[in-house]
C-alpha cells in the first residue's frame, strides 16, 4: 500500500508516523507541503505537530497550503486520509470534516496515555480491532476537545461516524474519563464515507512495545486487510 | 556622547574594570564599544568569579570527545554514535517574565546542542520555587511549567525527565534551569572555531528585535524593588522558529558548506562573533546594517546587544552561500552574509561603510578580567537535635504528612504538561529514577537524570557537593546504565560576599573529588550567580545533568514492585541520620546539623555491584533512597505497581523513625526472587557489601509490622492530592 505523509513546517510527528508506516509494511513518500503535486497514494496522512507554530488558529494556515487542494481533491475521490492531532485540526479547518477542535477543558497540555474504546469497527481503519475492544493511547495536545452542532453531534453518533471515545481502563465511557472536555467523549471521527478518519490520540506513538504498547498496529493493519 | 561614571555604572562595570578598558584600547570607547565590553565582561560571560575553581574540575575520560568551553559537551556511546548535552540556567528572566523566560531557557539549550550537529532527542529541567505560602509561587510555577511544555511540546522533543522543588530560599529568585540532549553521529560534530581568513560570515534565522538587549548583564546581579522594570531585558521565544532553524541546520550539516557554527545566546551577536574568532585567533568584521532587524531605526549599540532568539552565526566555506542559502530559503528563514573573517584579531563594527568599533578580540575574551575572590569555609555543624527530645509523632502521620508534601508528592500535574513520547523513542519516562530514551533505530539507549540537593549544600557545600553527584549517579545506576558524564548548573548567590563564594569553591571541591573517584567527568556546565535578592543570597544549588549508557535495552530495569512474596533487600548501611532529613524539615520545621556523610568508595562498591546483579538479570526492580529515606522509597517502589510491602521491624534500632526516615547515602533497595536469594548473597559477600533484607512485597497493603497498614490505593490517592489542590 502506498501512503504519502505531509510534512508542513512545524510538523513534529512526521518521522514517527513514517516509523510506524514503514515498519507495518507501507511504502510511504514524505511530501513537502510547497509541492504542487501528490503522487499516487491509497492513503494520505496529515502528522501531528504545530503547523506554521500553530499561532493563529491550530490547523488554520496548513489547512490553506498548497498541497491541501490535492489532498482535497484526492480525499473527495475517495482516498483514504488520516489526520492525526493537528493532522485532525488541519482536517476540520479545511472541513473535511466537520466540527472543531476547542481549547482542552482545564487550559493546559495535555500528554498522556489515556484509554480509547473502539466504538464502531465497521470500517476501513478499524475492522482489526474487537466492537468495544479498550485501548491504552498516547494524546498530547492543547486542542483536543471536539465540538460539533447537536445536529451534526447525532448524525456522527447515527451513522456509526465516531470510531473512538475516551473511556476507563474496563470501557465505561463517562465524563470521568474525559481529558479534555469533548462532546460524547469523542477521540475521533470520520467523514460521511468513512474514508476519511481525524484522531487526537496518536496510533504511531503504539507500534513498538519497547517504548509502549502494540495496541495502535491494528488501526495501520486494518488498512492492508 | 561622553561615557561618564553614571553610564559605566549602568553597564555593570566597576570604575576599575572601566579603566582597564581605556588601558587596552589606549582611549575611550565609544558607547557601542562600551556595550560590548559590558555584554563580555560580566559575570554571565565571562565566568570572571568562578572560572579558577571551574579549572579544576575533571574533564578528560575515555568517553569525553569535547569537554567544557564548546557550545555543549560530547561524549562517545560506542559504534559511530556521540551524545550532545548541556545545561543552563534561565533563572532571572524566569522570575521577571516566567512563561518566556522558562521557554527560552529551552530555545537556548536546544540551539546549544543543535549548533553542535546533534539532533535534540531528550529535554529535562530542574525548577526551583519560593515557598507554595509565597504569594509568587502559584503564578511563578504555572508560568515556568507552561513556558517549558510551550516551547519543548511545539518544536516536538520529549521532556523527560526533571525535578520541581519548594523551599522559601528561592522565594524572591526562583531556578529554572534546562537541559538538552542530542545524538549525533562522531564524525559530523560541529564546532565555533573559526578558520580562515576572507571566509563570509552568515546570520541565520530571525530577525533582530530590541528584546533581551543587555540580559545578560542583568543576569550578573542581584534583583531589588525594580526588578520588576527590567521585563523588556527579557527575550520572547517562538518555538515554531527554532523548529524552522533547526532543521535549515542539520539539513546544511549533512555536507560540508560549515567551517564554524555558533548560536546567539547570551550577549547575542556580540558574544556569538567575538567566541567564534577568539578560539580561530583571529579577527572578525561585521557589517551592522545588513543585519534583519524586525524594528524600525535599530542603532548598532542595540543589533550588537540584542537577545532575539533563534539566530546563527555560521563561517561558510568559500563558494557554498548560494546552497546554504537555498537550504534557508526552503525553511522561511533570513540568510544574509554580513562580515567575514580577518587576519587583524580585532572585532571591527560597520555600520554604512564607516567603522564604528575596534576592539582587539583578546581583550573581549582571554584577557577579560578573572577573580581570585576572597572566600571562607563552612564548618561542618554539629548535630544538636536529638529525635527522643522531640515531640512524639505516629509513624503513619508522619509518613502521610511526607508522602503528601509538596516536594515529595506525584508530579504528573507538571509532567502531564510535557510531550514525553515525540519522537518515540521514549522507553522510560519522568517519575523513574532516570528516563532512558533509545538511540534511534538502534537497540541500545542513555540514561538522563538531573539532581540537587540545597539543603545539604547549604549545611556544609564540601559534602553537599559530592551528594549531589552520587545521587545522579545512582538514579543513573537504579535504571541499568552505565554512568558516563555530567553536565553542571551552578546556581549560587552573590561572589563579592565571601561566605557564598566559599560555597561555590566548597562544592565545587566536593563535585570535584566524586566526579573523579567515580570517573564521572564534566563536559559542560553553566555557572549562575547573584541569585538573591537585596543582599539575601539563595542557598547554594549546584544541579548535576548525568548521561547514562544501557547497552541493550533490555537490560533497562525501573522501580516498580513485581512479584508478590518477592524479597526487598537494602544495599548499604542504613544508620539512622535525622540531621538535615527531609522528614526533620517537613515535620518538624528543623533544617539542622551535618548532612549525610559521603563515602565515596562504598558509593562507587554498592553502585557498581547493583549494577551487576541488575545486568545479570538477578533483580525484578531497583531503587535508590533518598530525600525521605527508606519508607518514603518503598513507597515510591508500589506506585504504578499493585504490589505493596510488608516491611519487618527490626528489632534492635534505637528509634524507628530514624530507621524510617534517616537519609544515609550510598543505599538501594532491590526486588528478588527468593530463590536467588543465596546467589545473590554470595555476590554481595564477594564485594563486601553492607545489606539487609527489610521486608517482602504483598498485594494491597503497604505494611510496617505493628505500625502501620494502609491500603496501597490511598497511598497513591495521599501523594497525588497536593498539586490537585494548589
Amino acid at each position: 500500500m502506498n501512503s504519502s505523509v505531509i510534512v508542513f513546517p512545524g510538523s513534529n510527528c512526521d518521522r514517527d508516523i513514517a516509523v510506524a508506516l514503514e515498519k507495518l509494511h507501507f511504502q510511504n513518500k514524505m511530501i513537502w507541503h510547497k509541492d504542487m503535486s501528490l503522487p499516487k497514494s491509497d492513503l494520505i496522512v496529515l502528522p501531528g505537530g504545530f503547523s506554521y507554530g500553530d499561532y493563529l488558529r491550530s490547523g488554520a494556515i496548513a489547512g490553506k497550503s498548497n498541497i491541501l487542494k490535492e489532498v482535497i481533491k484526492a480525499a473527495n475521490s475517495g482516498c483514504l486520509v488520516l489526520g492525526i492531532c493537528n493532522g485532525f485540526q488541519i482536517l476540520t479547518e479545511t472541513g473535511l470534516l466537520k466540527g472543531a477542535l476547542l481549547r482542552n477543558k482545564n487550559l493546559k497540555f495535555l500528554g498522556k496515555d489515556v484509554h480509547v474504546k473502539a466504538i464502531n469497527t465497521n470500517n476501513k481503519f478499524c475492522n482489526k480491532y474487537k466492537k468495544d475492544q479498550v485501548l491504552k493511547l498516547n494524546i498530547a495536545h492543547n486542542e483536543g476537545n471536539y465540538f460539533t452542532s447537536t445536529e451534526h453531534l447525532k448524525e456522527l453518533e447515527d451513522k456509526d461516524l465516531i470510531p473512538f471515545k475516551y473511556c476507563d481502563e474496563s470501557g465505561k465511557v463517562n465524563e470521568e474519563n474525559n481529558p479534555n472536555g469533548s462532546l460524547n467523549n469523542i477521540a475521533g471521527i470520520f467523514n460521511n464515507n468513512k474514508n476519511i478518519l481525524g484522531l487526537m490520540p496518536h496510533p504511531e506513538r503504539m507500534v513498538d512495545k519497547a517504548i509502549s504498547n502494540s495496541d495502535g498496529v491494528n488501526l495501520f493493519t486494518s488498512l492492508l486487510n | 556622547m561622553e561615557i561618564t561614571n553614571t553610564i559605566v555604572e549602568k553597564h555593570g562595570l566597576k570604575p576599575e574594570e572601566y579603566s582597564k578598558i581605556k588601558d587596552m584600547l589606549g582611549r575611550e570607547p565609544n558607547l557601542l564599544e562600551l556595550g560590548v565590553f559590558s555584554a563580555m565582561w560580566n559575570e554571565h560571560c565571562s565566568y570572571k568569579s568562578s572560572k579558577i575553581h571551574l579549572k579544576n574540575l575533571p574533564t578528560k575520560g575515555k568517553h569525553v570527545i569535547q569537554g567544557p568551553g564548546e557550545n555543549a559537551g560530547v561524549i562517545d556511546i560506542g559504534d559511530d554514535d556521540a551524545i550532545v548535552f548541556k545545561i543552563e540556567s534561565h533563572n532571572h528572566p524566569s522570575y521577571i517574565e516566567p512563561y518566556q523566560g522558562a521557554a527560552t531557557g529551552v530555545g537556548g539549550i536546544l540551539r546549544d546542542v543543535f549548533t553542535m550537529g546533534a539532533r535534540p532527542i531528550a529535554l529535562l529541567n530542574s525548577i526551583h520555587f519560593g515557598s507554595p505560602n509565597h504569594p509568587k509561587t502559584k503564578s511563578l510555577l504555572n508560568g515556568v511549567v507552561s513556558g517549558i511544555a510551550g516551547y519543548g511540546n511545539c518544536i516536538g522533543i520529549p521532556t523527560v525527565a526533571g525535578e520541581t522543588k519548594f523551599n522559601s530560599t528561592y522565594n524572591e529568585n526562583i531556578l529554572v534551569n534546562a537541559m538538552a540532549v542530542g545524538h549525533v553521529k562522531k564524525d559530523k560534530i560541529f564546532y565555533s572555531k573559526a578558520k580562515g581568513i576572507n571566509k563570509s560570515v552568515v546570520y541565520v534565522g530571525s530577525k533582530t528585535g530590541r528584546d533581551g538587549i543587555h540580559g545578560a548583564s542583568m543576569a550578573s546581579a542581584e534583583f531589588n524593588e525594580s526588578s520588576e522594570d527590567k521585563r523588556p531585558t527579557v527575550q520572547v521565544g517562538d518555538p515554531f522558529t527554532e523548529k524552522l532553524l533547526m532543521e535549515a541546520c542539520l539539513e546544511l550539516m549533512k555536507d560540508e558548506s560549515i567551517i564554524s557554527i555558533q548560536d546567539m545566546g547570551a550577549a547575542g551577536l556580540t558574544s556569538s562573533s567575538v567566541e567564534m574568532a577568539s578560539k580561530g585567533d583571529l579577527g572578525i568584521e561585521l557589517e551592522l546594517d545588513k543585519v534583519p532587524c524586525r524594528e524600525e531605526n535599530m542603532t548598532s549599540y542595540e543589533i550588537m546587544l540584542s537577545e532575539s532568539q533563534e539566530r546563527m552565526l555560521i563561517i561558510l566555506e568559500d563558494g557554498k552561500e548560494k546552497e546554504a542559502k537555498k537550504i534557508f530559503e526552503k525553511w522561511d528563514l533570513d540568510f544574509v552574509v554580513m562580515g567575514k573573517t580577518t587576519n587583524t584579531n580585532n572585532l571591527t563594527l560597520k555600520f554604512e561603510g564607516k567603522i564604528v568599533g575596534e576592539i582587539p578580540i583578546d581583550a573581549l575574551a582571554t584577557k577579560a578580567p578573572i577573580y581570585e575572590r576572597k572566600w571562607i569555609k563552612t564548618k561542618l555543624p554539629e548535630k544538636k537535635i536529638k529525635i527522643q527530645d522531640l515531640k512524639k509523632i505516629k509513624l503513619e502521620d508522619a509518613f502521610l504528612k511526607i508522602l503528601s508534601s509538596p516536594n515529595q508528592s506525584n508530579k504528573n500535574w507538571v509532567t502531564n504538561q510535557f510531550d514525553q513520547m515525540v519522537m518515540t523513542d521514549t522507553v522510560q519516562r519522568s517519575g523513574s529514577d532516570a528516563a532512558i530514551i533509545r538511540i534511534h533505530k538502534k537497540e541500545k539507549a542513555i540514561a538522563v537524570t538531573v539532581d540537587s540537593s540545597a539543603n545539604y549544600c547549604k549545611a556544609h557545600p564540601y559534602t553537599g557537593g559530592k551528594q549531589v553527584v552520587c545521587e545522579n549517579w545512582r538514579n543513573l545506576i537504579s535504571v541499568g546504565a552505565k554512568p558516563i558524564a555530567i553536565t553542571n548548573c551552578l546556581n549560587f548567590g552573590n561572589p563579592e560576599d565571601p561566605k557564598i563564594m566559599g560555597e561555590f569553591a566548597e562544592c565545587l571541591l566536593g563535585i570535584k573529588e566524586a566526579c573523579e573517584f567515580l570517573d564521572y567527568p564534566v563536559v559542560s556546565g553553566n555557572v549562575s550567580l547573584y541569585n538573591g535578592t537585596n543582599k539575601k543570597s539563595i542557598y547554594p544549588t549546584p544541579v548535576i545533568g548525568g548521561v547514562g549508557l544501557i547497552n541493550d535495552i533490555n537490560n533497562k530495569i525501573d522501580k516498580c514492585f513485581k512479584k508478590d512474596g518477592n524479597i526487598i533487600l537494602q544495599i548499604g548501611k542504613n544508620f539512622g541520620q535525622l540531621s538535615q532529613s527531609f522528614f526533620l524539615e517537613e515535620i518538624y520545621q528543623i533544617i539542622d546539623g551535618p548532612p549525610p556523610e559521603i563515602n565515596l568508595s562504598n558509593e562507587k562498591n554498592n553502585g557498581l555491584t547493583t549494577l551487576k546483579l541488575i545486568k545479570e538479570k538477578l533483580v525484578s526492580s531497583v531503587h535508590d533512597v533518598s530525600s525521605g529515606g527508606l519508607l518514603l522509597a518503598l513507597a515510591e517502589m508500589s506506585f504504578n505497581s499493585s504490589y505493596g510491602v510488608k516491611i519487618n521491624k527490626p528489632k534492635k534500632i534505637s528509634n524507628l523513625m530514624e530507621y524510617c526516615f534517616g537519609e544515609d547515602q550510598s543505599r538501594y533497595l532491590i526486588e528478588i526472587n527468593p530463590t536467588d536469594l543465596q546467589k545473590i548473597n554470595k555476590i554481595l559477600d564477594e564485594n563486601n557489601i553492607f545489606n539487609e533484607i527489610v521486608g517482602t512485597v504483598q498485594k494491597d497493603y503497604f505494611e510496617v509490622t505493628d505500625e502501620l497498614k494502609i491500603e496501597i490505593n490511598n497511598l497513591y490517592k495521599t501523594n497525588d492530592t497536593w498539586y490537585n489542590n494548589y
